[in-house]
């Protein structure tokens, strides 16, 4: 399977403060690499940087074999190819839930007003969305929220989803409408990097877990290996606090 | 939320006295407040007219009869003010609209604009709006261009367009910084370019938020208008003023200030409105 996404000894810095120190990573086609770790750890740094946002200081990141940290390259067609779901969920609160999903198509793929428009009806259809095409944003749930950023970003077709604790901004009822959304995507084939506190859900979508911490993986591998049986003490720790905390 | 049930209700027998109390005690209230109204205004009128000097006053300042003399040259005047209110406005719109936008983008290529908008709006905002009218109003004649007006009223136009624009263009641009970084995040992530994302995104949440600060300058800009008549421009205040010195009698003053007001407390009631309204929307945001 050849790698969606690769990193090779990424370094990012803010000011003194080392976020990403070194750190390698591969995405093959069709998986699913959940990064866990305590806040301030880099996980969305990680992502920043993939969708640049953020500049790397050092390193390499390859989408499809094609190198995106170059910096002739042209940076909204590579985020084109990415989707990326914030955990504020970032819709546009001037625009009904169907121009938030259209604005994009219509904008930056050049489809025609209508084509978007089935499109965003299919998408906001399948996950049970429909009669809130016409709604603004602030008329929703926060878990509908989410689903709809979720949505808006697959509308534009992504190589690559980028999700960074979407669900952190929720509560548990919420939480289940939103993950079962990401599920389906695993189930489709979508290759995605997400960032997440909710480990019971990790075990279930990912296919590799990596453990994240001052920058670094400290441990990769199977959600079994990394959740249930982590071999660094520095994970062990983290893992035995999310358990106290009750969120295993 | 939308949802309403339909099931048989009415009230029980201890909410209807509670409501007969309510509006007992609203309607003593309304009773208060209209006799202190009385008393306190009252009072206040007959001070006014029993004082020594009320018949001079009323003699200098509200003459019904001569007032209604100048009332057809002093509207004259003040179309004068509407007219350059109007077109004033859709200048200072466009141009504003264009300084706040170079002073926000970070394009390379724009660098030397973008110092030269800021030395602009400093310049301009830092100044006094009369020394403006004098310099454009008598200065730019002065110099006997070919092809530029000698026509005073463009030429006060230009001045208070010059001036409003640096002052509009700071309020358009506190409203695009008011936007939340994530916002452009999230429509850069889509792909929008940096121009879309200002365009679809930025601007239209941005222009939202301002509205109410800038209808309070465009009741500014009315009344400044008045400023030009020191070109010579016949407007309402000018035409206040020819009448008053031949006369020596100020009641054109008031008729003039009678009508602007007629037209800014209004508009200034309006924009309190929206205000209200936009700090309603604000907090049912919610997140984002």
């Amino acid at each position: 399977m050849a790698n969606v996404l690769e990193l090779q000894s990424v370094r990012k810095a803010f000011g003194s403060e080392v976020v990403l120190n070194n750190l390698s990573l591969q995405v093959p086609e069709h998986t699913a690499t959940v990064l866990i770790g305590a806040s301030g750890s880099g996980k969305s740094t990680l992502l920043r940087c993939i969708n640049l946002l953020e500049t790397i200081d050092d390193g390499q990141i390859f989408l499809d074999g094609l190198e995106i940290t170059d910096p002739a390259i042209k940076v909204d067609d590579v985020r084109r190819r990415l989707g990326m779901v914030f955990q504020s969920f970032n819709l546009f609160p001037h625009k009904t839930v169907l121009e938030n999903i259209t604005l994009a198509p219509i904008k930056v793929q050049n489809k025609s007003v209508e084509e978007a428009r089935d499109l965003a009806i299919k998408l906001l259809s399948r996950f049970d969305l429909a009669d809130k095409a016409d709604e603004y944003p602030d008329r929703l749930s926060g878990g509908q929220q989410q689903r709809v950023a979720i949505i808006r970003s697959l509308a534009v077709n992504p190589r690559l989803l980028l999700l960074d604790e979407i669900t952190s901004a929720l509560d548990p009822v919420l939480v289940n409408e939103v993950l079962s959304i990401v599920r389906d995507l695993k189930h489709d084939g979508m290759t995605m990097v997400l960032a997440t506190h909710e480990m019971g859900f990790a075990t279930q979508v990912a296919d590799e877990v990596c453990f994240l911490e001052s920058g670094n993986i400290l441990e990769r591998g199977s959600a079994e290996q990394v959740l249930k049986n982590p071999s660094n003490p520095k994970t062990q720790e983290f893992l035995k606090r999310v358990h106290q905390a009750g969120r295993l | 939320m939308s949802e309403k049930k339909t099931s048989a209700w009415s009230p029980s027998s201890r909410e209807l006295d509670r409501r007969a109390l309510r509006r007992k005690l609203s309607r003593k209230q309304s009773l208060i407040a209209a006799v202190s109204s009385v008393l306190v205004l009252g009072t206040l009128t007959i001070i006014l007219i029993t004082s020594p000097g009320w018949e001079v006053v009323k003699a200098t300042f509200f003459d019904i009869q001569y007032g209604k003399e100048v009332f057809p040259t002093v509207v004259k005047g003040l179309w004068i003010n509407l007219q350059l209110t109007f077109f004033g406005g859709i200048a200072i719109g466009v141009i504003a609209m264009g300084l706040a936008l170079l002073r926000t983008t970070k394009s390379p290529a724009l660098t030397p604009f973008r110092f030269l908008a800021t030395a602009y709006v400093d310049i301009f905002r830092g100044a006094p709006l009369i020394l403006i009218i004098l310099l454009v109003g008598f200065g730019v004649p002065a110099l006997r261009l070919q092809g530029i007006s000698s026509n005073v009223i463009v030429l006060g136009t230009i001045a208070v367009v010059l001036t409003y624009s640096a002052y509009v263009a700071e309020v358009i641009r506190s409203g695009i910084l008011s936007i939340h970084p994530s916002q452009r995040a999230a429509a850069r992530s889509l792909g929008l370019t940096s121009g879309q994302t200002m365009r679809f995104v930025v601007l239209p949440q941005a222009l939202r938020r301002v509205v109410p600060p800038l209808l309070n300058d465009f009741v500014s800009l009315l009344k400044d208008t008045g400023l030009v008549s020191i070109l010579g421009v016949t407007d309402a205040v000018r035409a206040a003023q020819i009448n008053a010195s031949r006369t020596f009698n100020y009641t054109p003053y008031v008729v003039a200030a009678i009508l602007f007001l007629l037209i800014t407390i209004p508009m200034t009631r309006y924009t309190d409105r929206a205000i209200r309204q936009r700090t309603q929307a604000q907090n049912s945001e919610g997140a984002i």
